[in-house]
């Protein structure tokens, strides 16, 4: 690839093409932001990206926002904010045209037929980037063990999720996870 | 109402009873649900756009929303686009996707300031660490109850393409966008074969 391109229009057409593609939302977009990110443009290191993810995580907002540490990563806070454009920009237009379309014909069932063809996908993607991220932060059985038992307490019982993020803080804090 | 009514019998819902939200309104709620959604802001915005302003109905809610969640991209700024142009047009749209992601956007250039500053730390490195192996479990234990439906369901073929995705994207580690150029159209003509079998 062209490495003296400016950051900046590589991240306007990265995550620009990335919105179009995030089936399912952002969180399903992960291995693809990793796989950039990390593989391709070297912009951070596995561990950055999985401090990055956990940084997003923590903050209010939509999950979308992992875009916009990625940025700042790569080219400051105009890099911030141009990820974070370009990230929601051409979908935000996508939907705005697409809702003004059903709205004037809805007793197509096309729209219902799409949908039940993207909930699979939309699944394996997220479940891809569980994988992904489980890869990079899980480096020891320690690691792993806290995200299990986490992942059972959130399936299983009505607890916040903000209380488990604290509690692995805190595990970490205290040296545990290694 | 009996779920087997046809659309155009339906009378119009109870209207939401407010007055149609303006510009700083919508910018204002938005950014209200956006700050109190720590771990995803659909429940924050279903609260205040159904319950608190009564801006839709729950039914209206839950089209959009399904809308928005079938087309690509982060599904609750797609929402805030598609809802706001509804009530004030593109600026309407254009001020609820402000309130949406400006905000937050503040909070996390500048959490990306400090952690660019102090990321090195070795307290920090260890919260960070402990931090992302609960988040992970968090998504973990978010993919499992969205496959749920299916399981019961017994749904195998979509079970098939959901671990064929999984091992392109997840083990194989291939580019998005050649993926879903295949996935997409193959898993729409099975959805819509399927379809034809149930509906004939």
């Amino acid at each position: 690839m062209n490495s003296d391109e400016s950051p900046i229009l590589t991240l306007v057409w990265t995550f620009g093409l990335m919105s179009l593609f995030a089936v399912g939302g952002a969180n399903a977009a992960i291995p693809e932001m990793h796989r950039v990110a990390v593989d391709v443009r070297h912009w951070m290191t596995d561990t950055q990206f999985a401090d990055v993810f956990a940084i997003s995580q923590m903050s209010p907002g939509p999950n979308v926002l992992i875009v916009t540490l990625i940025g700042y990563s790569v080219a400051g806070v105009a890099g911030a904010l141009v990820a974070t454009l370009a990230m929601c920009g051409p979908t935000a237009v996508l939907a705005y045209y697409v809702s003004r379309l059903l709205t004037r014909s809805s007793h197509s069932r096309w729209p219902a037929i799409i949908q039940a063809a993207l909930v699979p996908l939309s699944i394996g993607l997220m479940g891809a980037s569980g994988l992904v991220l489980a890869l990079t932060s899980d480096r020891s059985w320690a690691a792993a063990l806290v995200t299990a038992v986490s992942a059972v307490l959130v399936f299983a019982t009505r607890l916040n999720p903000l209380w488990l993020l604290l509690a692995g803080g805190c595990l970490g804090f205290a040296g545990v996870i290694g | 109402m009996p779920p087997d009514s046809p659309p155009a019998a339906i009378p119009a819902p109870e209207l939401p009873t407010s007055t149609p939200p303006g510009l700083i309104a919508l910018f204002v709620a938005f950014a209200k649900m956006s700050l109190a959604g720590f771990g995803g802001v659909l429940v924050w915005a279903r609260r205040g756009i159904v319950d608190q302003h009564r801006w839709m109905t729950a039914d209206e809610f839950n089209e959009t929303y399904a809308l928005c969640h079938f087309l690509p991209g982060p599904n609750i700024v797609n929402l805030s686009v598609v809802f706001g142009s509804r009530f004030r047009g593109i600026p309407g749209g254009i001020a609820a996707f402000a309130g949406l992601v400006g905000p937050p956007v503040v909070i996390v250039t500048i959490l990306a300031a400090l952690y660019a500053r102090f990321g090195e730390i070795d307290a920090l490195r260890r919260i960070l660490a402990g931090v992302s192996c609960a988040a992970v479990g968090l998504l973990i234990s978010a993919v499992f109850r969205m496959m749920m439906p299916l399981i019961r369901r017994r749904d195998l073929v979509g079970l098939v393409v959901l671990l064929a995705v999984f091992t392109a994207i997840g083990l194989l580690r291939l580019p998005l966008s050649a993926v879903l150029l295949v996935a997409i159209p193959l898993s729409i003509a099975i959805t819509f074969a399927r379809h034809r079998r149930v509906t004939a």
